[in-house]
């Protein structure tokens, strides 16, 4: 790569090591380099979702079907996304809580449905199924941790009833049980940190190391 | 009637969605209509999420303009948001009202320039500048995730042993020379960890916080659904 670089390929590999060191200089302590990046990175990312929004769902979504297949009803749920920014305005901002109720009222219907229908049944039909469709020993014993686990976890976080005798001791299974889930969590999220580091390393190293290399 | 009619809407977009789940989307009106309502429900998220970055642009830009403290650092974040979303809201053709007139002023050859495709300054922007820091922050993370680590990994009770241990076992299971490692002790090691770590006791806390997440979701819809719940109208 460090035979054919333009100009252009310089300055991506340039501008790319300067927002990556910049951003690990907080590492030290708070400084410019850090506070200028930071707040570049949060206007592009606020960015990024306008131009995704306004791609996706305004034109593919709205305009487009609104004004080439002719499908006016659009015009509603238009009206009510306008009627969102009446919030900027506090004499009217009451009027935002319209658009709001209706994305709230639907989201809370397809939660409800989502969550006893697409959750609670599933999970509940999978954990006692794994007992049934359990083969040998070893399959046996992975089912009965699950079911275990699982009633001992949903135990754990029943603070309705005062955690003494049975109910006590299973919450006392279920808190070992999320010990050893979280362990497994905060490891396996160690160890993606560290393969995200190991990637900006890398590419310090290599590619801009090349260009180092190529300019000096 | 400020109050009342969101909770009347709020009822009535709800229960529309809750009876037409019963019904075929392809084949009955009632689910046609379901389909219908989660488009609208999409373009009124759309439009919420562009207020959301229009109130981030209106607070920097009136800090930037008070030359209140940090006003630079401001206004780079107002530069960035324009940056980003102007090109990609631009037309990418002269075959739209909108981009007959625009490219009545500019030249059509800046068209690759605009919206969201390969090549275009939204796309350069995100690979270049926005991707990398993403990267870069997570990975900062490493370094305080290990300071975390030290905190927590102390075997004080048979809890906190619990949690050192399989935290150890995972991170050693995830690294080649940690699986050879594990393997020279055992060979079925790292199976076992595998079988019941992951698909053992983590999956079944993993699914008792699922069902009691769903469970706390299910009956905070239904308050909604039912007006009992009116905290996201806010005051006033």
């Amino acid at each position: 790569m460090a035979e054919s670089m333009t100009f252009l390929d310089h300055f991506e590999i340039w501008l790319r090591a300067y927002l990556i060191l910049s951003l690990f200089s907080f590492l030290y302590k708070d400084n410019r380099f850090y506070k200028l990046s930071e707040h570049v990175f949060a206007g592009l990312s606020a960015g990024y979702y306008v131009g995704l929004i306004w791609q996706t769902v305004i034109v593919q979504q709205l305009i487009n079907p609104m004004f080439d297949e002719g499908e006016w009803v659009l015009i509603i749920p238009g009206m009510l996304g306008v009627l969102m920014f009446a919030r900027l305005v506090p004499k009217w901002s009451w009027v935002s809580r319209v658009s709001l109720a209706f994305v709230i009222g639907n989201t809370a219907g397809i939660y409800l449905m989502n969550a006893l229908h697409g959750l609670i049944f599933k999970q509940l039909y999978a954990t006692m199924g794994s007992i049934s469709n359990s083969n040998g020993f070893a399959g046996v014993l992975l089912a009965l941790v699950v079911v275990v686990g699982v009633i001992s976890t949903l135990v754990y976080f029943y603070f309705s009833k005062e955690h003494k005798g049975v109910v006590g001791v299973t919450a006392k299974v279920g808190i070992w049980f999320i010990m050893i889930a979280f362990g497994a969590h905060f490891g396996f999220t160690v160890m993606g940190r560290i393969s995200l580091l190991i990637g900006r390393a890398e590419f310090l190293f290599y590619e801009w190391g090349g260009s180092l290399g190529q300019i000096f | 009637m400020r109050n009342t009619l969101p909770v009347i809407i709020a009822f009535l977009a709800g229960i529309a969605m809750v009876i037409s789940f019963f019904f075929n989307p392809e084949r009955t009106v009632l689910g046609t209509f379901q389909e219908n309502l989660l488009q609208w429900v999409t373009i009124v998220g759309g439009f919420t999420l562009v207020l959301g970055v229009f109130s981030i642009v209106r607070v920097n830009a009136r800090a930037v303009s008070r030359r209140s403290d940090g006003w630079f650092y401001k206004l780079a974040t107002v530069i960035s948001v324009f940056a980003m979303a102007i090109p990609s809201i631009m037309p990418t053709s002269a075959n739209s009202a909108f981009g007959k007139v625009f490219y009545s002023i500019f030249p059509i050859s800046w068209a690759g320039a605009f919206g969201t495709g390969p090549d275009s300054i939204y796309d350069w922007l995100f690979n270049y500048v926005d991707s990398p820091m993403m990267e870069t922050m997570f990975a900062t993370l490493a370094f305080y995730i290990a300071s975390a680590a030290y905190r927590a990994f102390r075997a004080r009770s048979a809890e906190e042993t619990l949690l050192l241990i399989t935290a150890c076992l995972v991170m050693l299971w995830r690294v080649p020379i940690g699986e050879a490692l594990l393997r020279s002790i055992d060979v079925r090691i790292p199976d076992y960890i595998n079988m019941f770590v992951m698909n053992g006791f983590n999956l079944s806390v993993q699914r008792g916080i699922i069902i009691g997440a769903a469970l706390g979701m299910a009956s905070m819809s239904l308050r909604i659904l039912l007006g009992i719940e009116r905290t996201y109208m806010g005051k006033g």
